[in-house]
Parts: structure tokens; C-alpha cells; sequence
């Protein structure tokens, strides 16, 4: 019965990293329409469509967007679990499609937060008044935490933990900056070294600024439909072998285990999907908003033992030329991050496994994981794809 | 349901939830993380230590960017509950996790006190403490 298994089989990004041409709901559009022609789907047959909104600044809800696009779904979802939904997504419209609710979906997401916003957003604050806050953020907001500060309180108890250096931290930005130098589009294409990243101002300690994520526009589209209808399209489908996620928290303060992310929960279930182990897989694209997430989603996923990241990223396997490249578009740490970037790590994957990626291919890549963190380390949503169906 | 926190931590008083089977939580909520029952208000030592923490060195937004750097902390109560909060009188290179503190409520705006955190007086490991 491989009739109605779930294939990815068009992928559209928009203009990035800069864009002030185009706002967010066009950042949508343009990558929809770059999808749609990729795979030679015409927009009319678009029965399904997600969409994770970006967060109340724009109107792009999914009800609005399949409005806006003229969009008449059998199947709608809005999903929202941070940077983190696409990997929901695909995990969604797999199902939708396996269960025949709807035969060609549309995922899209869009983002002109540099052009709209500016660069200081991952350390803008709240106020100290707790009256203007409602819920949890109420008791979070009059301390001054700012998203980066998150992540830098777990890095500061994988530190404590487990040795974690902020050497081991700067050699993840590294290896991502070497794919950036093959991206043309990326936003810091020259090399840097463990040392430019320690000598990096330290934004919130131990994470320096070179620990950080770049802050951009950019967005990007997915198409996927059943392997039968992919055999009359433009490219070759990739299959979603496995796709699953978990929540341990969204509000920073509720984090259960601050050196242990949903990962290790959902890895498994992805794992296990996909009939594969973590040494199967050929490339990832992890979620690197900062270093310690690419760190954590490592352990969580097994491709390493719990508190043996450090040692990990030394050995090199996610260098260029070794056996599990991290990023290679250049990831969010140095080609590109509008905000909510798992789209694009399930868009890079594609890319891997339908050898498109020019000289940042990875050789025989047949089997890639995209894995999406989003909120502060809350919501882990993991995909595996390949290029053959088992 | 977050009212009575707030006003009583402008008393200078730190209270925590407890439900009817002794789970205890923070932040407050309408329910039991654990069982769905009804949470009771509980009076919290003050005391904890501090389980993880960063220092702040970039904020764009007043008030904090007129005083960074500062100490962010998640503290472990005595009671076994983590609450987010600052650190204050100590220096940054004191600050380690471990470390025993104890609380002291800000008044921030009318009826509300904002808990802030200090290293315990005389606690054990408040200085020379390694991190
Ligand atoms: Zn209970």
C-alpha cells in the first residue's frame, strides 16, 4: 500500500537574509509560489495548509493566510510550537495525508523581523511591572531575562553538569560558519575560529555573541503530497520516514531538566517511525539558535551520550568531511534565523537528499534529520526524511 | 489567582502552592501540575539555593539596560520549587550554582512586591565556593 505515503516534493525559499522589499505575509507568498514551481504543482490542487503564524505581529494566522492565498483546504492547521512547528507540521500533514484528509498540502512560514525590527530583538526585555503581564510571563518578566539568557542558563548547568567548555560550544559555530562560506546568500560567509568566538563579547554568560543565532528575514514553503501523485512531478520525492515531537515546558522558568530537552522523548518515537538509529543518518539540520541547542539536541536524539556533547563536537563528525555535517546552508548561527527557523532545516534536508546541494553535498546522503527546537528549549519536533522509501 | 502572590510578597511574605496531597508548585495555577487538584497558598521559607544562572549583559529595554550587568537566577526552594529572579549584593565572579541565598522583596508598583534574591547571611559556600 505505498499509494498514500507522505512525500515531500516541492520546497521555496523566499529572499533572505535581508529583504526590505518584502514583508512578512510576501515573504509567504514568494516562497509558496517558488514551491509550487519547484515541483509543478498548480496552486488549485492545494487541499491542505499549515501555518504556525509568527506570533501576533502580522496577520499571517492560517485562516487568514488560506484566505489571503485563496487557499479552499479539507484540512487546516495552525500549529504553533515556536521555531519548532514546520517539524509538527510535516508530522501533521503526514498524517493527513496517510489517512486521506486531504491529498497535497502547503506549508508556508515568512519573516521581515531584521527589516522590520532591527538586530536587538534577542536581547529585548519587558518591563519590571508585573500588572501588564498575564500568566506565567508575569512571574518571568520583572527580571530582565532575555531570550538569549534562556539558553545561557542552560549552558551554564551543562557546564556544571558535565565540564561542557565554551571551547566545545564555539567549535559548533564554527563548522556551521564553514558551510556559510559555501552559501552564497548567507549572511557571514567568512571563516572564524574557536578563538574569534571566545573573544566575541559575551552577550549573556557563558554565550558570547558568536554563540548566537543571526537575526534576519527570510521564509519559506513545503509541498507534500502522496508518493502516487509525485510520480507525475518535477522532482524527486523525498520520503517522510519519521516524524515526531514532545513538550517539556514553553515559559523558561518551568524547565524540568535544564541539560534534558524533549528530544529525548520524541527522538525515539522518530527513530523507531523510520526503523533507523542515529548512526544511519547521514546529515542533520538541527536547530541552532544558539550553540548549547545544537549541544542538546544532540545528547537528546542519541548521537551521543547525555553530557558527552562536548567531547562529540571536538571529534569533528559534524564538520565538512565528516560523518554527520551539521547545517550546511550555514544554519541559523550564521547564513540565516527570520524568527522561526525549523522550515528551513526540512528545506535543506531536501535539498541533501536530492544531492542539489553543490559543494556543500554530503556524499551518498540518503537519510537526513531536521530537528526543531522551539520556544527556550520547549517544544522538539524531529523529522527523518530519505531519498528511498524502506 | 496571581493576586494574592504579589500582594503578599509586598509584605515582605514568599508564598508557594501545596495541594490537598502535598504536591507544591510555582507559578500558581488553578490546578495541581500533578493530580488536577485544588492548590492551597503556602508560606515558602525564603531559602533556596541557586540551581542554574547567566549574567545578563546586553538588554535593550528600560528598566534593565540602566543596570546590567545583573544576575538572572533560577533558585531552588527549600521546598523543592524553582522560582526565576535576580541576584543582588554580591559580585558577578561570586555567583555560582550552589550557591545559598535567601530572598527580599522589591516594591515595584503599588500592593506589589517582587522577590529578589541575596546570598544566605552566613550560609555555608556563600564565598570561596567553587563553580
Ligand atoms: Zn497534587
Amino acid at each position: 500500500m505505498p499509494d498514500r505515503v507522505p512525500v515531500i516534493v516541492g520546497t521555496g525559499l523566499s529572499d533572505y537574509p535581508q529583504a526590505p522589499h518584502l514583508d512578512g505575509v510576501q515573504h509567504h507568498a514568494q516562497a509558496m509560489q517558488r514551491a509550487l514551481a519547484d515541483c509543478g504543482v498548480a496552486k488549485d490542487e492545494i487541499d491542505g495548509y499549515l501555518d504556525a503564524g509568527g506570533g501576533g505581529m502580522m496577520i499571517d494566522d492560517a485562516v487568514t493566510m488560506a484566505e489571503y492565498f485563496g487557499i479552499d483546504h479539507r484540512y487546516i492547521d495552525g500549529t504553533m510550537t515556536g521555531g519548532s512547528s514546520f517539524e509538527f507540521h510535516v508530522q501533521h500533514a503526514a498524517a493527513a495525508i496517510r489517512q486521506g484528509l486531504c491529498d497535497t498540502v502547503l506549508i508556508t512560514y515568512g519573516s521581515d523581523q531584521l527589516s522590520r525590527m532591527g538586530r536587538g530583538l534577542g536581547t529585548g526585555g519587558l518591563g519590571r511591572g508585573v500588572k501588564r503581564f498575564a500568566g506565567p510571563q508575569q512571574y518571568e518578566a520583572p527580571f530582565g531575562n532575555s531570550l538569549v539568557g534562556s539558553y545561557a542558563m542552560a549552558a551554564q548547568r551543562h557546564m556544571y553538569e558535565f565540564g561542557t567548555t565554551s571551547e566545545q560550544l564555539a567549535e559548533i559555530a564554527v563548522g556551521v560558519r564553514e558551510f556559510a562560506g559555501l552559501n552564497p546568500r548567507a549572511m557571514y560567509r567568512e571563516p572564524i575560529t574557536v578563538d574569534d568566538v571566545l573573544a566575541s563579547r559575551l552577550i549573556a554568560d557563558p554565550l558570547h555573541k558568536l554563540d548566537c543565532c543571526v537575526i534576519s528575514d527570510g521564509g519559506g514553503a513545503i509541498v507534500m503530497t502522496t508518493a502516487e501523485r509525485a510520480r507525475d512531478l518535477r522532482q524527486p520525492p523525498v520520503y517522510v520516514l519519521g516524524a515526531a515531537g514532545a513538550q517539556t515546558h514553553w515559559n523558561i522558568s518551568q524547565m524540568p531538566d535544564f541539560t534534558d530537552t524533549a528530544a529525548s522523548r520524541c527522538g525515539p518515537v522518530a527513530f523507531g517511525q523510520a526503523g533507523v538509529t542515529p548512526a544511519d543518518i547521514d546529515t542533520i539540520q538541527f536547530y541552532d539558535s544558539f550553540t548549547i541547542t545544537v549541544m542538546l539536541l544532540l545528547e537528546g536524539l542519541g548521537f551521543c551520550a547525555r553530557g558527552e556533547g562536548g567531547a562529540f563536537v571536538k571529534e569533528g563528525h559534524l564538520r565538512r568531511g565528516g560523518d554527520l555535517p551539521l547545517n550546511t546552508d550555514g544554519g541559523g548561527l550564521s547564513s540565516s534565523h527570520p524568527g522561526m527557523r525549523g522550515i528551513f532545516l526540512l528545506i535543506e534536508s531536501v535539498r541533501q537528499l536530492r544531492g542539489q546541494a553543490g559543494e556543500a553535498q554530503v556524499p551518498d546522503c540518503e537519510l537526513a534529520l531536521a530537528c526543531g527546537s522551539g520556544g527556550w528549549l520547549s517544544c522538539i519536533g524531529a523529522v527523518i526524511l530519505g531519498r528511498e522509501h524502506p | 489567582m496571581s493576586k494574592p502572590f504579589w500582594e503578599a510578597a509586598s509584605r515582605g511574605q514568599l508564598l508557594i502552592q501545596r495541594c490537598p496531597s502535598g504536591h507544591r508548585q510555582f507559578y500558581p495555577r488553578a490546578v495541581c501540575i500533578v493530580c488536577g487538584d485544588d492548590p492551597e497558598w503556602e508560606a515558602a521559607s525564603g531559602r533556596g539555593t541557586v540551581h542554574t544562572f547567566t549574567v545578563i549583559r546586553q538588554n535593550h529595554a528600560r528598566p534593565f539596560r540602566d543596570e546590567l550587568p545583573y544576575v538572572v537566577a533560577m533558585v531552588e526552594l527549600e521546598e523543592g520549587v524553582r522560582m526565576m529572579g535576580n541576584l543582588t549584593d554580591c559580585q558577578l565572579d561570586e555567583v555560582h550554582i550552589g550557591m545559598p541565598v535567601e530572598v527580599h522583596m522589591i516594591e515595584a508598583e503599588p500592593d506589589v512586591g517582587v522577590p529578589f534574591w541575596r546570598p544566605a547571611a552566613g550560609g555555608p559556600g556563600t564565598r570561596g565556593a567553587t563553580a
